[in-house]
């Protein structure tokens, strides 16, 4: 029988199935943050519950810590109180804890695969739903609540029923100055933030094959956003590469072993899924949102859509560009930018560095605007400089802050203002998202630079 | 985390016929910052219940006295967005022990069967009837019995099925929750984690 990548892995995992009811489903690597975990902790200590694997669950700190003086107490009560309490329940129960400070910290979904936690074939959760990202390595990787992070510390299983599966084909040569992020922001454009819920997603064809791990992670972290639980992506020779000699890949006979396996994780011929779209590649442009939903994001040249023509009810259309300050028809290019926003679990890697790099060489930042940029972990920070990134930037008049989620959903300090406008390379534009009132324009790091240099919405390809 | 038993739930609706309400509106990222699962409720729509200087927005469903009740009536693709169990705690804390809409995001809906809110998803036609309902009469009240897996509109009869697997289904009933399963199946779990690989 032929089964998918998702079938190979997922039927792996099966401790046991219930009839009618959810698949008992091992978890292979558990990764908690300080924000959806003390919770269950109190869980667990309630019910007197042990965790049963603590060497299959990491700990990192991201969400609410700061972007600048890491080395200082962190000043918010709130934030400090939740960091401890995760380094704290980490060494009660014997959990590896890289909490801010430590040389390995970063967020969760960036120093998971620099680190080499995340392996092809592996089952991986974590109480974020950006979890998604290490499909990107052919694991099945999704967010869960709080209750199954107790679950799972508890049991290393959560209950889940098995998703439909559907597949993305992108093939085709990619336009100049086309990201991963804006191959995700036009998926989601077509499918909407409820287009993929119920399924999870294999991407696949020429587009990721020829992808970066990077971009990869880049376009399965977004998956969320179209409503899937999580998408994936076949592993290959970029995989192994990019895995091979991390801190904790495995070496030697254990290696070669593991790549064999690794090798088999891929959909069979005629294997099917229950729903199959194709995309061209020379389709997409660079994209820029102008919504409230990562959903509602176009073409950079287009004019904002028609309520009649947009998906989802009209009120809410309205009520998003009224939110937004926008009118249908309106250009994006040119539009009021206040905030630049790089970093996040989408596009806080080094790539991302390097391409923002690439369009502020040589330029000077605009003087209206505010610009964050953010390391996604310090291997990052450390190879911006060591590639010589931070002299470029800082050359065109930005500074690079300390690692962390930052302004991605704003629970530290790096919030944006009420009214003003950020372009933001993270995964949400909701309302509020960046800081209460702050208005979010999604788009990849050349359009981000491109905003940062010229302090409005712009095409990058015209500075490419 | 042990919740009250769900069996049969008869009460006026609270109607939110917005479409794709993420978690982020349902409780801002700014409210995650406890370390104990306290007072979610009093920030359930934060930012769409109260102006900057905490005064209430009267135009807001639940600022608006004539609306009341343990069910939540929102609009399609209710819950996307982080996985956030506090927006299930806060619309739980908050005295919805119902949420209606006719379609969910994947992650709400566990997170509310985990702790014991019951997500009834129905067709876009009989969410119109309710919303229509509810705005004819406020006072109108819905049944949601869970044992026969119907919703109803008392005051027009409309009734119509929902689906919900038979172990959620059990566990909702009894007011159960995972943990009491995989704790009792332990040792099957230990056989298989020593068989892994990695």
């Amino acid at each position: 029988m032929s089964h998918t990548l998702f079938d190979k892995v997922w039927d792996a995992h099966v401790v046991k199935k219930i009839e009618d009811g959810p698949d008992v489903f091992f978890i292979d690597r558990h990764f908690i943050h300080e924000v959806t975990s003390p919770v269950a902790f109190l869980g667990l200590k309630s019910r007197g519950l042990g965790v049963l694997y603590p060497e299959r669950t990491f700990a990192t700190a991201d969400h609410n810590t700061p972007t600048i003086n890491q080395h200082l107490p962190v000043v918010d009560p709130l934030s400090a109180k939740q960091l401890k309490a995760l380094e704290d329940n980490s060494n009660e129960y014997g959990i590896s804890h890289w909490g801010l400070g430590h040389q390995k910290n970063g967020i969760v979904h960036v120093v998971g695969p620099e680190n080499g936690i995340t392996f092809p074939g592996a089952t991986i959760v974590c109480g974020d739903s950006h979890t998604s990202t290490h499909g990107a390595f052919g694991a099945i990787a999704f967010g869960i609540g709080t209750s199954e992070v107790e679950m799972v510390l508890a049991t290393q299983c959560i209950m889940q029923p098995k998703p439909k599966k559907m597949r993305i084909n992108v093939n085709g040569l990619l336009g100049k100055g086309v990201t991963s992020k804006d191959v995700a922001l036009y998926i989601i454009s077509k499918l909407s933030t409820s287009g993929a819920t119920g399924y999870f997603v294999e991407y696949a064809g020429n587009v990721f094959e020829n992808m970066s791990m990077e971009g990869r992670m880049t376009v399965c972290n977004l998956s969320i956003e179209m409503g899937a639980r999580g998408g994936m992506i076949a592993p290959d020779e970029t995989t192994f590469n990019y895995l091979k000699g991390r801190p904790l890949s495995l070496t030697g006979e254990a290696w070669d072993k593991a790549v064999v396996y690794w090798s088999t994780l891929k959909t069979d011929k005629d294997a099917t899924f229950d729903k199959e779209l194709h995309f061209d590649a020379s389709d997409i442009e660079p994209m820029i949102t102008y919504g409230t939903n990562p959903g509602m994001g176009m073409g950079i040249s287009k004019n904002i859509p028609e309520a009649g023509k947009a998906k989802g009810g009209e009120a809410t259309y309205k009520k998003s560009l009224d939110y937004m300050g926008y009118h249908e028809n309106d250009s994006m290019i040119g539009k009021q930018v206040d905030y630049v926003f790089l970093g996040s679990c989408t596009n806080g890697r080094i790539e991302d560095f390097r391409a923002f790099a690439s369009i502020v060489k040589g330029k000077k930042k605009a003087d209206n605007v505010t610009a964050w940029l953010v390391p996604g972990s310090h291997e990052v920070e450390a190879k911006i400089i060591e590639e010589g990134i931070l002299d470029i930037i800082t050359e065109a008049g930005f500074a690079l802050r300390q690692p962390g989620c930052s302004a991605c959903l704003a629970m530290n300090d790096d919030k944006v203002p009420a009214g003003k406008y950020a372009v933001s390379t993270s995964n949400r534009n909701f309302e509020g998202r960046q800081g209460p009132g702050s208005r979010t324009l999604l788009a990849s790091p050349l359009v981000a630079a491109a905003a940062a240099v010229t302090g409005v919405v712009t095409d990058p390809r015209d500075l490419l | 985390m042990a919740y009250d038993k769900f069996h049969i739930l008869t009460s006026t609706a609270v109607p939110l016929p917005l479409e794709n309400v993420d978690t982020d509106q349902i409780i801002p990222a700014r409210f995650l910052k406890a370390t104990e699962r306290k007072n979610f409720g009093d920030n359930l729509f934060r930012d769409w219940r109260y102006n900057p200087d905490n005064s209430p927005k009267e135009n807001f469903v639940l600022n608006n006295p004539i609306y009341s009740g343990k069910i939540l009536v929102g609009g399609k693709n209710f819950g996307s967005g982080s996985s956030r169990e506090h927006a299930a705690w806060a619309v739980y804390d908050y005295g919805f022990r119902c949420v209606v809409s006719s379609f969910f995001a994947d992650i709400f809906r566990n997170n509310c069967l985990n702790i014991g809110v019951l997500p009834v998803q129905v067709t876009d036609a009989f969410s119109e009837k309710i919303f229509e309902a509810i705005y004819n009469d406020p006072n109108t009240e819905i049944e949601i019995n869970l044992p026969n897996q119907t919703i109803t509109i008392l005051s027009t009869g409309d009734q119509e099925s929902f689906d919900i697997n038979t172990y959620k289904k059990d566990n909702m009933l009894n007011g159960f929750d995972d943990i009491d399963y995989l704790q009792n199946i332990k040792g099957d779990i230990e056989t298989f984690a020593s068989k892994l690989l990695l």
